[in-house]
């Protein structure tokens, strides 16, 4: 149940609209579990609630964060820290080169697109993706931005709550929170998966990454990335030259 | 505030936004002048599709903490379950995931180690 902008909607009401739609989106109850996680991670680990806030406000992406709490918390070298947390937001680059283009037209100015670029994140693209090309291209930028707004304040209160709630979950209640995480999204990516090319990659994907990581292979999620996706591109041109 | 009490901030600047921020940086750079239906884009798509896929199987496969508790075979049955009501009720999102988090406690109550 998604909310879309009135078509002639102004700048704030698209954002507002942006704002209603991540609130009743199945992805808020994903960030508000996984966050909730997050939280009572960064209590064991003895980090102040303001600076687990301003990690997800600036960072913006659960598995760097997950990777920054625990490895700092473990007393990791920084320059090892820093090179996890790179290699897990490698994600967010093609994500990027696939939504940004979505939401310009040849007036945006490039700083426009400067917040939906940091607000990049698995939630934010999957409904993105989904629900800009229903709208006008001028009002895209803002709902995007709203769209955010809407999650991460939902992230950033789930944090607070996972904080103090720290004390301790069940073990099976903790389990069913973390599995929010997995069942969520592998649901929603492959409700977004419309297209041939799409399908592929996702099948691929869940195959190649367990097999490269049993084979304990390095990077293992890049050489999925590039496997999985060049030859889900490969089949989609072979198709298109064979029409 | 003293330089002590800016540290974890300054660390969390260094480690973690940098590192990570560079990617949506070059991302941002990188869009620049495509449109959504050049074939970059549409490569990047079907790049950025697959790694989402690994990182959800490597999640259910390989899981940590709490979630390590629960037998592989119950957490592998409630997705595949939850998949199952998601294409049969009217591909709702919502239907699959309950289905799966259902199934999920069930077998983890029967079945956790």
């Amino acid at each position: 149940m998604s909310t879309l902008p009135a078509p002639d909607a102004s700048a704030a009401g698209a954002f507002l609209a942006g704002a209603k739609s991540a609130w009743t989106s199945v992805f808020v109850y994903v960030l508000f579990g996984t966050y909730i996680g997050i939280g009572a991670l960064a209590h064991d680990f003895g980090f102040s609630v303001w600076w687990l806030t301003i990690s997800t406000v600036v960072v913006w992406a659960a598995p760097a964060q997950v990777i920054l709490i625990s490895l700092l918390g473990t007393g990791s070298s920084l320059v090892e820290i820093a090179i996890a947390v790179s290699l897990s937001g490698i994600r967010l680059f093609p994500m990027a080169v696939a939504l940004l283009p979505l939401m310009r037209t040849p007036q945006t100015p490039q700083w426009h697109l400067a917040l939906p670029a940091h607000f990049t994140a698995i939630s934010m693209w999957v409904e993105s993706l989904r629900l800009l090309p229903q709208m006008p291209i001028g009002q895209r930028v803002a709902f995007c931005n709203g769209l955010s707004f809407g999650f991460m304040s939902s992230a950033i209160t789930a944090g607070f709550l996972g904080f103090y709630l720290a004390a301790g979950l069940p073990m099976l209640l903790a389990a069913a929170l973390l599995f929010l995480t997995p069942m969520s999204f592998l649901i929603s990516v492959a409700r977004n998966s419309r297209a041939m090319i799409e399908r592929l990659a996702f099948g691929l994907g869940l195959v190649v990454a367990p097999v490269l990581a049993l084979a304990q292979v390095g990077l293992d999620l890049m050489w999925t990335g590039i496997l999985g996706g060049t030859l889900a591109y490969a089949v989609h041109r072979l198709r298109e030259a064979l029409r | 505030m003293t330089l002590a009490d800016l540290t974890p901030y300054l660390v969390l600047v260094i480690v973690g936004f940098l590192p990570n921020e560079v990617w949506r940086f070059l991302g941002l750079v990188l869009a620049r002048g495509l449109d959504e239906d050049s074939q970059i884009v549409v490569w990047a798509r079907a790049v950025a599709t697959a790694i989402l896929a690994g990182v959800i199987a490597k999640l259910i496969l390989f899981s940590s903490g709490a979630l390590a508790n629960i037998p592989l075979s119950v957490r592998v049955g409630a997705a595949v379950c939850g998949f199952i009501a998601f294409l049969v009720v009217k591909r709702s999102v919502f239907a699959g995931v309950i289905v799966g988090e259902a199934v999920l406690l069930l077998g983890g109550y029967f079945f956790a180690q």
